[in-house]
């Protein structure tokens, strides 16, 4: 177990109560897309006892909407699940890219922590974590706990309340989660000082993802976006050392 | 059904985590990996952007993309998460009532 809270004031020690602070800025963008979410989940006829299920258990904003849709339509469950496999899947990039900063734990505390992992979560934790910070854990766990906790409400509230919310309420504040994603990708060049090869990744990730995404799906885009992103990161680097 | 869902979730976050928790990549991984976030988030921002049902919307009809430049100088200028996410709400609701 850790030393005790004398050694806590240290500038690299990142605790649960940061982690949950530091949740606070998503919290605005997934409140509104949770809401969002539940609002359409009620619509295609789930009860609140499933809401509730899934947003505890599957805890995705895009595959919740998808399944949403595909209930309304009677898809057959293989498909539902097999789609959001497919889109869920750049989850496992996405751990990949933070299992670094996880390393030499016990097991189910890495279970226990990537059960939770989102873009969201991904994205704060990715700009805020150094590999050098001690109580990493306890950090990502504060963060994943208020984050979860956060969407589990909104679902519900989404749900209950829904039908009584005119839209123009919504325009501004659809708009906190795609502002969340600005600020998390100014946030990580600014770190990361390789503002010439970011944005090359960054633009051709865009290209990618529009090109793909229109031409053939949404999800394929995005995922086809990052590994081409990757790898134009790397071409870029080692041209560069060259 | 929503187990089925749960578990095809659940698995891929997991299982890198797990199972690279005492693995260290080879470097070429780890460069590559490094340059996953700006590309995740330039994919995410552009999906939602751009485009609307499967389509593309033409730059100069984007008020999306309108709103958007505010809130990133903001970021930029702060280095503030919230602060960002608090001038894109604003930045949004502006453009929507000009246009």
């Amino acid at each position: 177990m850790h030393p005790n809270s004398a050694s806590s004031k240290i500038r690299n020690e990142a605790g649960f109560w940061t982690g949950v602070k530091d949740c606070v800025p998503t919290l605005l963008g997934y409140l509104s897309i949770g809401f969002a979410a539940g609002v359409i989940e009620k619509t295609a006829g789930l009860t609140y006892a499933e809401i509730a299920l899934i947003s505890i258990i599957l805890y995705a904003g895009s595959a919740q909407f998808i399944m949403a849709g595909m209930v309304a339509a009677g898809s057959p469950i293989f498909s539902v699940v097999f789609t959001i496999l497919f889109v869920n899947i750049r989850h496992l990039l996405l751990s990949a890219a933070i299992a670094p900063l996880f390393q030499n734990n016990p097991t189910w505390k890495n279970i226990l922590l990537g059960s939770e992992l989102t873009d969201e979560t991904f994205g704060v934790a990715i700009n805020r974590l150094t590999a050098d910070m001690t109580n990493k854990e306890s950090w990502m766990f504060g963060l994943n706990v208020t984050a979860h906790l956060n969407w589990i409400a909104a679902n519900i509230a989404g749900a209950y309340i829904g039908s009584w919310i005119p839209d123009p309420n919504k325009i501004g504040l659809d708009f906190a989660l795609p502002s969340m994603f600005v600020g998390l990708l100014v946030l990580q060049m600014a770190a990361r000082k390789k503002v010439a090869v970011d944005t090359m990744v960054a633009v051709g990730s865009a290209v990618v993802c529009l090109g793909v995404g229109t031409a053939v799906s949404g999800n394929l885009g995005v995922i086809t976006a990052i590994l081409i992103g990757g790898c134009i990161g790397m071409a870029v680097e080692k041209w560069k050392s060259d | 059904m929503i187990l089925g869902a749960a578990l095809v979730t659940w698995l891929p976050r997991v299982l890198p985590l797990v199972l690279l928790n005492r693995i260290k990549l080879p470097q070429w991984a780890l460069r590559f990996l490094s340059h996953v976030p700006v590309a995740v988030f330039a994919a995410l921002l552009a999906q939602d952007m751009m485009t609307s049902n499967g389509q593309l919307v033409p730059v100069l009809h984007n008020e999306k993309l309108l709103a958007l430049i505010p809130a990133a100088v903001v970021a930029v200028l702060t280095r503030s998460l919230l602060g960002t996410v608090i001038a894109g709400i604003v930045s949004m609701m502006a453009v929507s009532a000009f246009f």
